[in-house]
């Protein structure tokens, strides 16, 4: 028989064996959690373009992106300007307007369609200041979008988008 | 007992020179003087190659072929033909934009409600040449062309088999053989012509007969890199294609083979010492 | 639960606590701890093997089922497009789930070997094999209706043949096809009620797992002497002994398997399953996996369907009642030579059986060679290996296990399954006095 056994070399080699399996186990585990990640089918959908050419002044359009609503609202200089002119006002998450749309292109307002409190769609011209009404639960949007009075914490979500031409966007 | 069972022997042994082969279902064996970048264990595709393959299967074989499967953004997939490490999202390579704008798919106008094309976005799939399984049937003699999205999958071969049989399509029939009307006869096609044939028995041609004809001709097809289109070149680039289409993730699949396989040796390695160890001075 | 006694002592406050609530801690702790047999060879490992297969299977088919589609139109798609291309790592759970399964039956064969030649089925683990009968009975169920699932050609085709044996049954032969369709043929309502049964079956197959080991605790396990422990120096505790033998013998398991995943992913399966299903095209050759290969040549060795289906279930029943047909006092084939040639004749036949059913029927065994014709089929055709395969693989369990078992001599078993070693008596080398066995 050999002298007993050297007790730190015992113990290394299953040091070494444990760490090579949790450093295995964690390379399977990463494809088995990945997988639920979105796949290239959703993620060639992610960005959307849209002409907005059609969509005349003083009108809005709503669009898919992402499979959800978006307004796409051709402002008037009057909607500008009253929605300007509350920049300063109380409001539950207060924004200039400016903040909120594209430089040189003030008259489009791109925004989701899904009201901030639990999720329904507004509809537009009711309410108190001149924007959007949600019939839930009577939140109501300026013509910036920003929540004024009910129920919602946040103004109406601005999606990440860019201008590409003069009339053209891209969403997300 | 054993005289009887002479007698059956020989019997057997007259009956087995006299009656010919069983007619069955013959193929020639598969070409191999083309050299697969893809065949080995390690081997990758080509995408220059993949790239000639794409032009001959959008030239030549999608009048006919579908391939659904696979949409315009998995051309700029990693290991396919229009990758490029500068746009790892598809999506955004402008050469696939590019691709898929000169295709017309179906779609909805919002507005009106009509049925309209409009030009494909790199999330779109190839659109199939017949709008439906019975229309590819009337327009091609009752048989439909298959959708060439596995096809290098589902035949024994796959991308060598698909290159017998593009360039042995409408070989000359050997003497005896009468070709039906409408169809060519093509030594590659697994199947079985004795009933067309007249001639000795035992040397039956082997093959069958198919109804698409030959589809490749010298030059049928330029290619961008200037490599001179012979036919044997444009089946073994559309062949070496297909072979992508069917399994876009082989190159992925086999480098990450690699790594596993190095880990899973070493892993064992090191449990056999660990094994060894504990076992050390035990009786068993 | 055993004739062991438990010998944990709580440690920690909390195990202290836990322990007359819930002895889940003492539970685990007993079976690391439990005695085992010494001198188990890698044989011995598949059953670890196993396990870790199972967990495989369900991990890879629970992940598959949150993208697979099971509709008729939509199955090959989701599978195809969705799962194989799309999918973040789709086509690598699905080469592991799919290389899995046979994986799974590579290493369920080897284990049943292992129990036949050492006669581990023997009383009194007569239980503990009967659960594995059934164990290898809802793999085969489960395994038949996977394959489904895919939608290909071979899926379909596959699933029809089979379903349409248990029309032979006379008078609730056709009524019951129809209720295992739920239609006048395979379609979408058989394919919707396999995918929620093949979600279902593995984990009964988990808790028939639970009992084979638990049924395997209560005499413990038996060792490749066949001569039961008598004391505990003839055992080792299953921890760290026989968790890293597993370990070990499961990573080199992994190397086969990932060569097929990486290397070969459908070196195993059928080319006309990457054609979706067609009710109206039949492919040249229908054949099922190859794991179930032998069973569909004796189904088809047998001119009369009905007679056929009960040879199928006959072959599967063999093994069944294998505990009562063996009269043999002794345990293992290493002392039993004999019988381990006519083994040896059994497995050649199940594999030739194994071919056959890969082949045609009518296809010959030596080409250019045509001989009489006998029950419909040429004395030199794949028909006829098959019925003498067959006919073999049953004499084997019904006429050779009875007889030998009583007739044979076998060579002498050792007292015990171990003896130590002598550690250096004067001037003989440490081992000279090793245990009488053979290896084998």
């Amino acid at each position: 028989m050999d002298g007993p056994a050297d007790p730190g070399r015992r113990d290394f080699i299953h040091i070494v064996a444990t760490a090579a399996g949790i450093g295995g186990i964690a390379a399977v585990a990463w494809p088995l959690i990945d997988q639920m990640n979105p796949a290239a089918d959703t993620l060639a959908v992610a960005s959307t373009e849209f002409d907005m050419a059609k969509v005349a002044l003083g009108q809005q359009v709503v669009i898919i992106w992402r499979k959800q609503p978006v307004f796409v609202r051709h402002r008037t200089p009057v909607e500008i300007a009253k929605a300007r002119a509350d920049d300063n006002a109380p409001m539950k998450d207060p924004a200039t307007d400016a903040s909120r749309v594209k430089a040189g292109h003030e008259e489009w307002l791109v925004v989701l369609a899904s009201c901030t409190h639990l999720g329904c769609i507004p509809t537009f011209a009711q309410g108190d200041y001149g924007g959007w009404l949600c019939p839930c639960h009577g939140s109501q949007y300026d013509l910036s979008a920003r929540i004024r009075k009910g129920p919602a914490p946040l103004n109406l979500v601005l999606p990440d988008y860019a201008f590409i031409g003069p009339t053209k966007v891209k969403i997300g | 007992m054993l005289r009887k069972l002479f007698a059956a022997a020989s019997i057997a042994g007259v009956v087995a020179m006299a009656v010919p082969a069983l007619a069955a279902s013959t193929q020639a064996p598969l070409k191999d003087d083309v050299h697969w970048s893809f065949e080995s264990p390690l081997g990758m595709y080509d995408q220059v190659q993949l790239q000639r393959g794409f032009k001959v299967y959008k030239e030549v074989c999608a009048a006919c072929h579908s391939l659904n499967l696979v949409a315009f953004r998995n051309l700029g997939d990693p290991g396919g033909p229009f990758w490029n490490a500068k746009y790892p999202n598809p999506n955004e390579n402008p050469v696939i934009k590019a691709i898929a704008k000169d295709y017309q798919v179906a779609d909805v106008d919002t507005d009106s409600g009509d049925a309209i094309k409009r030009p494909a976005t790199s999330a779109d799939y190839f659109t199939p040449p017949f709008a439906n399984i019975y229309a590819a049937r009337a327009a091609n003699g009752g048989a439909a062309p298959p959708d060439m999205s596995l096809l290098a999958a589902a035949r024994e071969g796959g991308a060598r088999y698909i290159y017998s049989l593009v360039t042995g399509d409408g070989t000359e029939a050997p003497a005896g053989l009468t070709i039906p009307a409408g169809k060519y006869y093509d030594p590659w096609l697994s199947g079985d012509v004795s009933s067309y044939y007249k001639g000795d028995p035992h040397k039956t041609p082997v093959g069958s007969f198919i109804a698409m004809p030959p589809p490749l001709v010298d030059d049928r097809v330029s290619f961008d890199d200037g490599t001179k289109a012979t036919v044997k070149q444009e089946a073994a680039d559309v062949s070496a294609f297909l072979q992508w289409a069917s399994d876009p993730k082989m190159e992925e699949r086999k480098q990450m083979g690699v790594s596993v396989m190095i880990f899973l040796v070493l892993f064992s390695g090191i449990l056999y010492a660990s094994y060894r160890q504990i076992w050390r001075n035990v009786g068993h | 639960m055993s004739d062991h006694p438990s010998t944990y002592q709580p440690g920690t406050a909390i195990e202290r606590w836990l322990d007359p609530r819930l002895p889940i801690i003492r539970f685990g702790a007993d079976l690391m701890s439990f005695p085992t047999p010494r001198n188990l060879n890698y044989w011995y490992t598949f059953g670890g093997i196993l396990a870790f297969c199972l967990g495989v299977q369900i991990v890879t088919g629970i992940v598959l089922a949150m993208h697979y589609d099971p509709s008729g139109t939509g199955a090959f798609l989701s599978v195809q497009r969705g799962i194989m291309r799309d999918i973040n790592y789709g086509w690598l759970i699905r080469s592991l789930h799919a290389n899995g399964a046979s994986m799974f039956f590579v290493a369920v064969y080897l284990h049943i070997l292992r129990g036949l030649y050492y006669g581990s089925y023997k009383a009194p683990r007569e239980v503990l094999w009967l659960l594995g009968c059934v164990i290898y009975l809802l793999m085969m169920a489960t395994a038949f209706m996977g394959y489904v699932l895919p939608w290909g050609q071979m899926s379909f085709w596959g699933a029809k043949v089979i379903t349409s044996l248990f029309g032979a049954f006379p008078l609730i032969g056709k009524p019951l096809t129809a209720l295992l369709w739920g239609g006048y043929s395979v379609d979408d309502p058989t394919l919707n009620r396999f995918f929620s049964l093949h979600y279902l079956l593995p984990f009964v197959i988990a808790a028939v797992v639970g009992l084979h080991i638990w049924a395997l605790h209560v005499p413990g396990n038996a060792n490749p002497t066949g001569v039961e422990v008598k004391s505990k120096a003839d055992t080792l505790p299953f921890h760290p002994y026989y968790t890293v033998k597993d370990l070990f013998a499961v990573s080199v398991f992994m190397i086969l398997f990932a060569v097929f995943v990486f290397y070969m992913p459908e070196a195993l399966g059928k080319v006309d399953n990457q054609v979706m299903a067609d009710p109206l095209k039949t492919p040249a050759h229908i054949v099922p996996e190859w794991y179930l290969l032998p069973f569909y040549a004796i189904l088809r060795a047998i001119p009369d369907k009905l007679t056929g289906v009960l040879a199928l279930a006959g072959a599967i029943g063999m093994l069944f009642i294998l505990p009562w047909l063996d009269t043999s006092k002794v345990r293992s084939m290493r002392y039993r030579p004999t019988y381990r040639l006519f083994f040896v004749i059994w497995i050649v036949a199940c594999a030739a059986l194994g071919w056959c059913g890969s082949q045609e029927p009518d296809g010959q065994i030596i080409n250019g060679l045509a001989g009489p014709v006998l029950i419909d089929y040429d004395i030199n055709s794949v028909t006829w290996l098959s019925r003498i395969a067959a006919m073999y693989y049953f004499a084997y369990f019904l006429v050779i296990t009875p007889i030998l078992g009583l007739t044979e001599t076998p060579l002498p078993v050792p007292d015990s399954l171990y003896t130590p070693v002598l550690s250096h008596p004067a001037g003989v080398p440490a081992g000279a006095a090793a245990a009488p066995e053979t290896k084998g």
